[in-house]
């Protein structure tokens, strides 16, 4: 029961950085139609930027911070730069050249940080919690904590303030939006820059666990595609959710079904999941698709 | 002079021409009309002013030449466009409709103040104010319309047919209030219309349109009066 | 009218093909077989995103399940190398098939999980079942030879024998696409409503065209384990699958010589890229990638068209 207890927080650990990538995934897929594959790999940049900033002896929080408000600027410029020139073409079109931005820089970070797995540091304690008879590792509870704010802080911005409003209103309804005169464009590229900072953020927490390296991400990013499809596409919290159910399914099942390993996890996590789709063809949360003649 | 001045206007889609340089003007406190039937290109016409569509021509609002301007400037200069089929935000809330309606003009004036004006000219919106705008029925969307339109605090009010799909009695309504809102708060009001009889006994200057180009203008009683008014678009 | 113009260029290039391989190092050959290969790829997959709007992300397991076919039947029975690629193509076709009904279910980016997930298990289900497919060592072949009394190296003979697959395939997408058949799945894919209203069997049409793009798939995945005369599992990983799908909409969708354009791409695209930048060679690909989307954003036969209907329509026009 103990062993249960702390596999499904560590479990909810990991679901929370699924979570927060799948979130990323749907905001830029709810204004834009856009599955931003490069997602994943921004968030590696995200935490080499951090990585280079410990390494110059910032401390941990300031570290953090900066790297939040580059990542954001960074994501922002990003779609101004690279998407823009795109915008309005065939969607597939736009996902070739997010495909061509992760190319690009899985490329490069190799190229200046090399593929060797580099150590990074968690701001929370070694030593375990204790609560009761059960150990939980700091970093887990720490990381879910973060998490928990961010999404919280995302929620309170897109709720209440008016520019959270405007933001929503442009995702689902540009030409309504410009004859409010929201400017439609920017408030993409806003998205674009809150979704890097989220990225940043799930970075930074799964670095300390999984070691720091360009392709750290990737794994990830197949996770967080499963939790935004398995909460719904459509559905901002469906995909928080999302991401914690498969995180805690996928600890789960790597503890308690020894046959399956490590090498299998994903595909079986995978394999529930489309079960749940078939049953459930948009997500658990999701809106079912209108069809219109 | 005209608030809303309008000279030799073109646009077009792709490759056709709906507009063939058509003129008219809007004066300043008063309610302007233009008729015409399905497909004249009423809709593309208010679309051009916005800028919307590709345009050639002038354009004067208030003096400035607009011509070819961006929609989200327009509207920071005073052009509430309310656009045919409504423009519903409809996963937001109504109160969330009314806000966005205002965001062009964020910081000028109180919000609540506003909201109350708004509310006070659509009590039943009032009463909705929670609920999800897409389940509201069709006339209170498009009261929905016309008052979040009326949050940015415009000086000319584009109406694309208000009455369509509504009951007559509801639309007697919104025209009530848009006469309202026209005497109170000043608002210049540009209207297109199909329903003839409707508009011209609300509006003083009025436009007909065939195909993209102004066929007749005049005041509001003369078009009423003229035969060719009356037995196309009157049917008496 | 265009089409004699076209069917000259057909010519022309046709026989262009036939007397490159006595002009040109064995090198270059293997890379054009290679590129028909991708090409035979590409058309399977475009029949299903391009002309059907089915998303697949999983094609890398169709080329790998040809691939593995070929290799095992030489390997473990020693069959004749020429009667493996229909069986891959059959196999693939009642594996697609199959893979289609489920499938008929999801829409959009839940299709395009279910493909991802298919794509991520195939290598390490190669190497689970290590006893036929070699594990991660894979699967060593020699190079099939001509046929006895053809003067031909082997190079040369996979040159042709991949060219004439690819020419017959190529045919046979034409003809299904301009028929009936091809009204049907691109009807489905604009309005599957008013398709079904009009008495098509959407979900047949569905199945089906996912069964008949995993055979194209796979009898491409089948040549490449003859022209490489290697397979391994992590050769077929999801990197695959995006690489196709880079070389459909890179070639134009929902076009026949796109998936040749597209196949060019991404044979020769990655070598320049690795000739300009030794260093970060992926991010002169990725440049690419990007750059040919801003020029041509509807893909090469999609930029194609559109330059010759402008010179038709300027050279229409009395001067
Ligand atoms: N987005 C568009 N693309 C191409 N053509 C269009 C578009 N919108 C309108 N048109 C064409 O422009 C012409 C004028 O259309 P417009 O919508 O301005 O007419 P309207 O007077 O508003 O008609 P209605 O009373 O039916 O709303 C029509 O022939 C229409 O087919
Ligand atoms: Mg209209």
């Amino acid at each position: 029961m103990d062993i249960l207890i702390q596999q499904v927080v560590s479990g909810l650990a990991t679901g929370g950085i699924y979570g927060s990538v799948a979130l990323a995934l749907v905001m830029i897929y709810e204004a834009t139609d856009i599955v931003n594959f490069a997602q994943g790999q921004m968030a590696v940049v995200s935490t080499y930027i951090a990585w280079s900033l410990l390494n110059a002896g910032a401390p941990y929080w300031a570290a953090f911070l900066a790297t939040l408000a580059i990542s954001f600027v960074g994501g922002l410029l990003l779609e101004r730069i690279v998407i823009r020139p795109v915008e309005g073409a065939p969607v597939l079109t736009v996902v070739i050249v997010c495909i061509g931005l992760l190319v690009i820089l899985n490329s490069v970070l190799g190229w200046i940080y090399s593929y060797i797995q580099k150590p990074f540091p968690s701001p929370f304690p070694d030593r375990p919690i204790r609560i009761g008879n059960v150990y939980f590792g700091a970093h887990d509870v720490g990381a879910l904590a973060i998490t928990v704010l961010v999404l919280v802080a995302l929620y309170a911005f897109f709720r209440f303030t008016t520019l959270g409003l405007a933001m929503r209103a442009a995702a689902q309804n540009p030409a309504s939006s410009r004859l409010c005169g929201i400017r439609v464009g920017w408030m993409l590229a806003i998205g674009w820059g809150l979704a890097s900072l989220i990225g940043a953020v799930a970075g930074m927490m799964v670095a300390p666990i999984v070691t720091l390296d360009p392709n750290m991400m990737a794994g990830i990013l197949i996770y967080a595609f499963a939790s935004a499809t398995l909460g719904g596409f459509t559905s901002p919290g469906g995909a928080v959710l999302g991401g914690l159910i498969v995180g805690v399914i996928e600890n789960l099942v790597g503890t308690y079904v020894h046959f399956i390993g490590t090498e299998l996890k994903l595909t079986v996590a995978l394999a529930v999941i489309l079960i749940v789709l078939l049953v459930r063809p948009s997500g658990l949360f999701g809106r079912a698709a209108v069809h219109r003649v | 002079m005209a608030l809303l001045e309008v000279r030799d206007l073109e646009a077009q889609y792709g490759w056709t021409k709906v507009l063939h340089g058509l003129s008219f003007a809007v004066e300043e406190g008063g309610i302007t009309t233009i008729l015409g039937a399905n497909g004249a290109g009423k809709t593309t016409t208010l679309r051009a002013v916005c800028g919307m569509v590709k345009t050639r021509g002038e354009v004067r609002f208030d003096g400035r030449a607009i011509a070819g301007r961006a929609t989200e400037d327009l509207v920071r200069l005073g052009i509430a466009h309310v656009p045919e089929g409504r423009g519903t935000f409809v996963n937001l809330t109504v109160e969330e409709n009314l806000r966005l309606g205002a965001y062009a003009r964020a910081g000028r004036g109180s919000l609540a103040d506003d909201l109350q004006a708004a509310y006070r000219y659509f009590p039943v919106l009032a009463e909705r104010k929670r609920q999800l705008a897409g389940t509201l029925s069709g006339g209170e969307q498009q009261m929905l319309a016309v008052a979040r339109g009326l949050m940015l605090r415009p000086k000319l009010l584009l109406l694309d047919e208000p009455s369509l799909g509504l009951a007559p009695l509801v639309v007697r309504e919104i025209f009530r209030i848009v006469r309202t809102i026209n005497q109170e708060q000043r608002v210049s009001v540009l209207l297109v219309e199909q329903n003839a009889a409707m508009a011209l006994r609300l509006a003083d200057r009025a436009y007909l349109m065939e195909t993209g180009r102004m066929v007749m203008s005049g005041s509001a009683s003369e078009l009423r009066e003229h035969d060719t008014v009356r037995r196309a678009y009157l049917g008496y | 009218m265009p089409s004699r113009a076209l069917r000259l260029g057909l010519v022309v290039v046709l026989a262009g093909a036939m007397v490159l391989p006595f002009v040109v190092t064995n090198f270059r050959l293997f890379q054009c077989a290679q590129v028909f290969i991708y090409a035979i790829a590409l058309l399977g997959l475009n029949i299903l995103i391009g002309y059907n709007g089915q998303f697949s992300l999983g094609h890398s397991a169709f080329y790998a399940l040809g691939a593995y076919t070929t290799a095992i039947m030489i390997d473990q029975w020693s069959v004749p190398y020429g009667w493996t690629i229909p069986v891959a193509g059959l196999l693939c076709l009642i594996a697609g098939f199959l893979f289609g009904i489920p499938a008929l279910r999801l829409e959009g980016l839940y299709l395009a999980l279910a493909t991802f997930a298919l794509a991520l298990a195939v290598p390490q289900i190669l190497k689970y079942f290590e006893h036929w497919t070699g594990g991660s060592q894979g699967i060593v072949l020699s190079k099939p030879a001509a046929p006895k009394g053809v003067p031909l190296n082997p190079d040369q003979w996979l040159y042709f024998l991949t060219l004439f697959v690819l020419l017959v395939l190529l045919v046979l997408a034409r003809n299904l696409l301009a028929g009936r058949t091809g009204r049907a799945i691109v009807a489905i894919r604009d309005n599957p409503i008013a398709a079904q209203a009009m008495g098509v069997n959407t979900a047949l049409y569905k199945s089906l065209t996912f069964g008949v793009s995993a055979a194209y798939t796979g009898i491409a995945g089948a040549l490449s384990a003859l022209v490489i005369a290697f397979v391994a599992p992590d050769a077929f990983d999801v990197f695959l699958s995006i690489t196709f799908l880079s070389g459909i909409v890179i070639g134009g969708l929902a076009s026949i010589s796109g998936a040749i354009f597209g196949a060019l791409f991404i044979q020769f695209v990655p070598n320049w890229a690795q000739d300009i930048s030794k260093a970060a060679p992926w991010a002169i690909y990725g440049v690419f990638l990007i750059g040919f989307m801003y020029v041509m954003p509807r893909g090469i036969a999609g930029a194609v068209r559109l330059g010759a209907a402008r010179w038709w329509r300027r050279r229409a026009e009395p001067s």
